[in-house]
C-alpha cells in the first residue's frame, strides 16, 4: 500500500490539500446541534447547591423549601446517589504510589473544595432549579484548610484526607547520568525559579450533557459535549452498575474542549445517577461560575531549576524540582499525576545532554481539582527548559540562536533516547530553526531592536524550541489500568449511489477531524471529498475508538481511516472486475468511477457498480465477495509516543513605565510529520499559540488563603481577545513518521506548548539591559514593574 | 428569584422577519427567549454576564446581548438572529469568508461574532486590521486565536467597498 504523497499531480490527491470543512456550513449558520440545543420529551433539568466552603463537615441539609418551589420535582443529596453510583478512586498502576481518596458524584458528610456538588435540585426548567437550590439550607463546619502548595507536606499543615496518612499524592524523580558531576565540573551554572499559573480552559460552551435512562429498553443514553465517547460509556457502566453494551454516549457538535472535556466529572455522573433514578431525560449545563469552579484547573506549578553548560554553550545538565498542587482529588480516570509527570519527562527535550535529574511532586489541598489541559505539562517544561537556556547564553555573551544550534540533536540523529528516557523516532530541529530564522529575518529584527533601544523603546526577541507528545500508545493510560482506548477504527461502506459513509472513533470539536477523515477517505478510496460522509460521537454506531486528546485524531483515527479506505477500494475493484471480466490489478478508481490504471479511461461509475451490487446481485458470479464495507483499527507499536518537533519566537515591546507588554508578531515552525490539510493544521497551531498567549500575559485563577476562589467570571478571569493578540506567521517541516503509511503526527498543542516560553524570552530580552528579570507567568503589569524595581511594596 | 420575576409580559415583536407573540415571564433573557420559545438556537449562551458576545444578535439594526437584555424589553422590536440572516442570504458573504478562511473551529462564538462582524461593515469602508480587531474585542473565541476571523472581515470589507465602485 503506497500513496505517492511526493506527486501532488497523483490521482484523488487530497492528502496535503486544503479541502473545506463537512461540518463547518451548518455552524455558520447557527444551526450547530450542541447538548443545550437538544430537548426531549419529558426532559427537566438538574442545578446543583455546591459548597461555599474550601472545607467544611456538613452536618444537616434541610430541603422541604427548595420542594415547595413551583416547578421542583425531586432534591437529590451525596448519600441519595450514593445508593445507586459507585465511587471511583483516580490512580494508574504505572504511576507508582500515586494516591487518591474515593470521590462520589456529590460530598457526603464532608466537602472539599468551593464548587464541590453538594446537593442537586431538579426542576421542569433550569430556572425553577436554580430557584429551588437557592432555598436548599445546608448547615457547613468549617475545617482547616489547605491552600498552599509548597507547605502542603509540612508537619504543621493538617491533613486533607486523614486515610491517605498525608498531603503527598505523588511524587517521581527521572535521573540518568551524573547529575552531581555535571554541575561541579560546569562552566556556568544558571538557577532560577519558575512559576506558571493555575488555569482553566474557558471553553466557550460551558460542560454540557443530557441522559436519558429508557426503563423499558434497559438503556442509557447519553447526550455529551466529550471528546472521549467510548471512555465515558464505560465509566458511566461501570458506576451506575450497568452493561457496557447498554450505555449509549453520543456526542454530537462540541462548543470547544481543548482537554476540558475528556475527563470525569462529579456533576455529570450525578446527572446521569439522577436519570437512573427518575427514568427520564435529565439535562445539565453548567452556567458560568460553575465552569470557572469546577471545570478541571491546570498548570499550577512552581519549580526551582538550573542549568549547567561548558564554557562553548555545551548544555551538561538540567536539574529540576518541580511542585504542583491538584485540588482535592485526582482527577478519573486519567489521573492528576500525569501533568507532573508530563513536566519531567519534557525537559530538556530539544537538546543532546548526558546529565539529568528532574522529580515532581504532586500534593493536595482545598482547591478545584487539576487535570490534563491542552498540551499537559509542556508549557511548564518548554518555559523552564528553554527560559534557562536563555540566561546561559547571558551569562556566556552568546546568542540564543547560536546556542541552540549547539546543542539541538542533529537532524541525522535518529533513532535517538533522551536522558529523559524518551525515544524520538525523527526530528527536525536544526530545519526548523532554520526555517524560523528565515521566516522572521532574525538579524533584521535585531536591527530594529537595536535601532529602537536608542530611541528609548524597549523591545525584545524570544525564542522557545519545543517537541510534543502525540499519537499516545497504551503506554499513557491503559497499562495503568484504565479503560482507555489507545487504538481507533474506522468504517468505510459505499452505498447503492457511490457514495461513501466513514464512521471513525475519533471525535470532533471544531479542530476539523471530520474533514480530515474526509480527505483521507476520498484519496484512498478514490472518491470526491463531497462524496463521504463522516460520522462521529457515537458509541452504538462508530468503530471502538480512543477519541480525540493528546494530539491523536489525525496521526491515529487518520491511518485507520486510510487503511479502512484502501481495504474499500480492494473489495470495490474485486467487484469490479468480475463484472468487467478484467484484471483487478488493471483497474483503479479515480473521481468515483472504476477507470484503467493505465490510461485512466473510464469503464464504470461507482453508482453502477453499485447498483449491480445491491439490485442486481443476482448478475453476479456465485461466491464473489461483495461486502462494500470494511474496517481497519490502528494502534502505534514501535514508539510510546510520536514526538513531533518545532520553534517559536516572539517579538514584543515592553512599556518600562507601565509594564505593558505589547505582541507585535508572533512566529512558529512545526513539523508535524505528513500534513493532511495544511489550513486546519496552520489554525490548529494560531488557536493554541493564543491559549499559550494568554498563559504568558493574563491567565491566573486567583484564591485567597481561605481556599475561596476570587475570580469565577469571564470579565475578571482574563483571556485574549482579538485586540491584544498579534498576527502568527506559521511554517513547516514535514517529517512523516514511519509507523503509518500516513506518517501524520499531532499538530493540536504545539502552539500552546512553546508560546508562553518564547513570550516570557522575548520580554527578559526586552528588560536584560535594565538588569530585569521575569519568571512568574502571567506577565501582568504589576510584575514587570516589580521586577524593574519601580513598585516594591 | 422574586416572585415579581415570575410576572408574565405580553410582547409582540418580529423576529427574522415573523410576527410573534409571547408571553414572557419579566425576568427572562432574551437568549434564553429565543433558544427556549422560539427554538432558535443559533445564539448561545455563554459567559451570561454581556463579555463574551456568543449570544449576540440584531435588535432594531443594533448588535445587543441577548443575556443583557430581556425578553420584557422587546415588545415592538425588529430581531434578527443568525437563521434569518441566513435564510435571508444578508450574511452570504460574510460566511462564505468565515468558511473559506477556516475563521471558525467549535463554532460557538460563530454567530455572535458574525453579528458584530456585521455591523463593524455595515458602516462601510475598509477598517484596517487593528480596527476590526478592536471591535471584535466583545467577542471570544478560545479556538482560532483571531487572526482567520480578521482575515475573514478584512476580506468581505474589500469585496464590498469594490462592489459599490463598480
Amino acid at each position: 500500500m503506497t500513496i505517492k504523497f511526493g506527486n501532488p499531480d497523483r490521482p484523488n490527491s487530497y492528502i496535503g490539500k486544503t479541502v473545506p470543512r463537512p461540518n463547518a456550513g451548518r455552524l455558520v449558520e447557527g444551526r450547530g446541534r450542541y447538548v443545550d440545543d437538544i430537548v426531549l420529551p419529558r426532559m427537566v433539568h438538574v442545578a446543583f447547591v455546591r459548597s461555599p466552603y474550601a472545607h467544611a463537615n456538613i452536618t444537616s441539609i434541610q430541603t422541604d423549601d427548595a420542594k415547595a418551589v413551583k416547578g421542583v420535582l425531586r432534591v437529590f443529596t451525596g448519600a441519595d446517589l450514593a445508593a445507586v453510583c459507585t465511587p471511583w478512586v483516580a490512580v494508574l498502576a504505572h504511576l507508582k504510589g500515586l494516591k487518591s481518596p474515593p470521590e462520589h458524584p456529590m460530598a457526603i458528610d464532608r466537602a472539599c473544595w468551593v464548587g464541590e456538588p453538594v446537593v442537586a435540585v431538579v426542576a421542569t426548567s433550569r430556572a425553577a432549579a436554580e430557584d429551588g437550590a437557592e432555598l436548599v439550607e445546608v448547615d457547613y463546619d468549617p475545617l482547616p484548610v489547605v491552600a498552599d502548595m509548597m507547605s502542603a507536606l509540612d508537619k504543621d499543615t493538617p491533613v486533607l484526607h486523614a486515610d491517605l496518612g498525608d498531603n503527598l499524592a505523588f511524587q517521581r524523580v527521572n535521573e540518568e547520568g551524573d547529575i552531581e558531576g555535571a554541575f561541579a565540573d560546569a562552566h556556568k551554572v544558571v538557577s532560577a525559579q519558575f512559576s506558571t499559573a493555575r488555569h482553566t480552559g474557558v471553553t466557550l460552551e460551558p460542560r454540557s450533557i443530557l441522559v436519558d435512562w429508557n426503563r423499558a429498553e434497559n438503556q442509557m443514553t447519553a447526550y455529551h459535549a466529550t471528546q472521549a465517547p467510548h471512555m465515558m460509556q464505560s465509566v458511566l457502566a461501570k458506576h451506575l452498575d450497568l452493561p457496557e453494551s447498554r450505555v449509549r454516549v453520543i456526542c454530537g457538535d462540541v462548543g470547544g474542549s481543548y482537554g476540558i472535556k475528556v475527563h470525569v466529572y462529579p456533576d455529570e455522573v450525578a446527572t446521569a445517577a439522577i436519570a437512573k433514578i427518575m427514568g427520564r431525560p435529565i439535562k445539565f449545563i453548567a452556567d458560568r461560575l460553575e465552569s470557572f469552579t469546577t471545570d478541571i484547573h491546570a498548570r499550577d506549578h512552581k519549580i526551582s531549576a538550573k542549568i549547567a553548560v561548558d564554557k562553548d554553550g555545551k548544555i551538561l545538565g538540567f536539574d529540576v524540582d518541580d511542585w504542583t498542587a491538584i485540588g482535592a482529588y485526582s482527577v478519573y480516570p486519567r489521573t492528576s499525576a500525569i501533568e507532573g509527570n508530563q513536566v519531567i519527562n519534557l525537559c530538556g527535550g530539544p537538546y543532546d545532554f548526558a546529565d539529568y535529574r528532574a522529580k515532581t511532586t504532586v500534593v493536595f489541598q482545598n482547591k478545584t481539582p487539576t487535570c490534563q489541559y491542552r498540551a499537559v505539562g509542556h508549557p511548564i517544561a518548554v518555559a523552564i527548559t528553554e527560559g534557562l537556556v536563555d540566561m546561559a547564553a547571558a551569562e556566556l555573551g552568546m546568542d540564543p540562536v547560536e546556542i541552540r544550534r549547539r546543542n539541538m540533536y542533529a537532524d541525522d540523529a535518529y533513532p535517538v533516547t533522551s536522558p529523559a528516557k524518551m525515544r524520538f523516532e525523527g526530528l527536525s530541529h536544526h530545519q526548523s530553526m532554520d526555517k524560523l530564522v528565515s521566516l522572521m529575518d532574525y538579524d533584521a529584527l535585531r536591527a530594529d531592536q537595536a535601532a529602537a533601544r536608542e530611541k528609548g523603546i524597549h523591545r525584545g526577541i524570544g525564542i522557545a524550541a519545543f517537541i510534543e507528545l502525540t499519537n499516545p500508545s497504551p503506554f499513557m493510560y491503559g497499562i495503568g489500568g484504565a479503560r482507555i482506548s489507545a487504538q481507533d477504527g474506522c468504517t468505510v461502506r459505499m452505498d447503492p449511489d457511490g457514495s461513501i459513509v466513514a464512521m471513525s472513533g475519533v471525535t470532533e470539536q471544531g479542530q476539523g477531524t471530520e474533514a480530515m477523515l474526509s480527505q483521507i477517505v476520498a484519496e484512498s478510496v478514490g472518491v470526491f471529498p463531497s462524496k463521504v460522509r463522516v460520522i462521529t460521537g457515537d458509541t452504538q454506531v462508530t468503530p471502538y475508538g480512543g477519541g480525540t486528546w493528546a494530539s491523536r485524531g489525525a496521526g491515529i483515527g487518520g491511518e485507520a481511516a486510510l487503511r479502512a479506505g484502501r481495504a474499500l477500494r480492494d473489495s470495490i475493484l474485486e467487484v469490479a472486475a468480475a463484472i468487467l471480466q478484467a484484471d483487478q490489478s488493471s483497474l483503479d478508481i479515480r473521481d468515483g468511477e472504476v477507470v484503467d490504471s493505465d490510461t485512466g479511461a473510464a469503464r464504470m461509475p461507482l453508482e453502477e457498480l453499485g447498483r449491480i451490487v445491491y439490485f442486481r446481485g443476482d448478475t453476479l458470479p456465485e461466491g464473489l465477495p461483495r461486502e462494500l464495507v470494511q474496517t481497519r483499527h490502528y494502534i502505534t507499536s514501535d514508539y510510546p509516543f510520536a514526538f513531533t518537533n518545532g520553534v517559536q519566537a516572539s517579538y514584543v515591546e515592553v512599556d518600562i513605565d507601565t509594564g505593558e507588554v505589547t505582541l507585535l508578531k508572533h512566529w512558529c515552525v512545526e513539523d508535524c510529520g505528513r500534513i493532511i490539510n495544511p489550513q486546519l493544521v496552520d489554525e490548529q497551531i494560531r488557536g493554541g499559540i493564543v491559549q499559550g498567549l494568554g498563559a504568558a500575559l493574563f491567565e491566573e485563577i486567583h484564591y485567597d488563603a481561605d481556599g475561596q476562589l476570587l475570580n469565577g467570571s469571564m470579565a475578571d478571569y482574563l483571556v485574549p481577545m482579538a485586540a491584544e493578540m498579534p498576527d502568527m506567521i506559521i511554517g513547516h517541516v514535514e517529517t512523516p513518521t514511519k509507523e503509518s503509511a500516513l506518517g501524520a503526527k499531532g499538530a493540536g498543542e504545539a502552539g500552546t506548548a512553546g508560546a508562553p516560553a518564547a513570550v516570557m524570552n522575548a520580554i527578559n530580552d526586552a528588560l536584560r539591559p535594565m538588569g530585569a528579570q521575569v519568571t512568574d507567568m502571567p506577565f501582568t503589569p504589576d510584575r514587570i514593574l516589580r521586577a524593574l524595581g519601580t513598585i516594591d511594596d | 428569584m422574586s416572585e415579581m420575576f415570575r410576572d408574565k409580559v405580553e410582547i409582540d415583536l418580529m423576529v427574522n422577519g415573523e410576527s410573534v407573540e409571547a408571553c414572557v415571564p419579566a425576568g427572562q433573557h432574551v437568549v434564553d427567549f429565543l433558544r427556549q420559545e422560539l427554538s432558535l438556537t443559533g445564539a448561545h449562551a455563554s459567559c451570561e454576564h454581556g463579555v463574551c458576545g456568543a449570544c449576540t444578535i440584531r435588535v432594531d439594526g443594533e448588535a445587543v446581548r441577548g443575556c443583557l437584555m430581556l425578553a420584557a424589553q422587546l415588545d415592538g422590536a425588529d430581531v434578527w438572529t443568525v437563521e434569518g440572516l441566513s435564510d435571508s442570504d444578508a450574511i452570504r458573504d460574510l460566511q462564505d469568508a468565515f468558511l473559506d478562511r477556516n475563521a471558525l473551529q467549535c463554532g460557538f462564538c460563530t454567530p455572535g461574532m458574525l453579528v458584530s462582524a456585521e455591523e463593524l461593515l455595515s458602516k462601510g469602508g475598509v477598517p484596517d486590521r487593528a480596527d476590526i480587531r478592536a471591535h471584535m474585542s466583545g467577542n471570544y473565541c478560545r479556538c482560532t486565536g483571531y487572526e482567520a476571523i480578521v482575515d475573514a472581515i478584512e476580506t468581505v470589507a474589500r469585496q464590498r467597498a469594490e462592489k459599490s465602485k463598480s
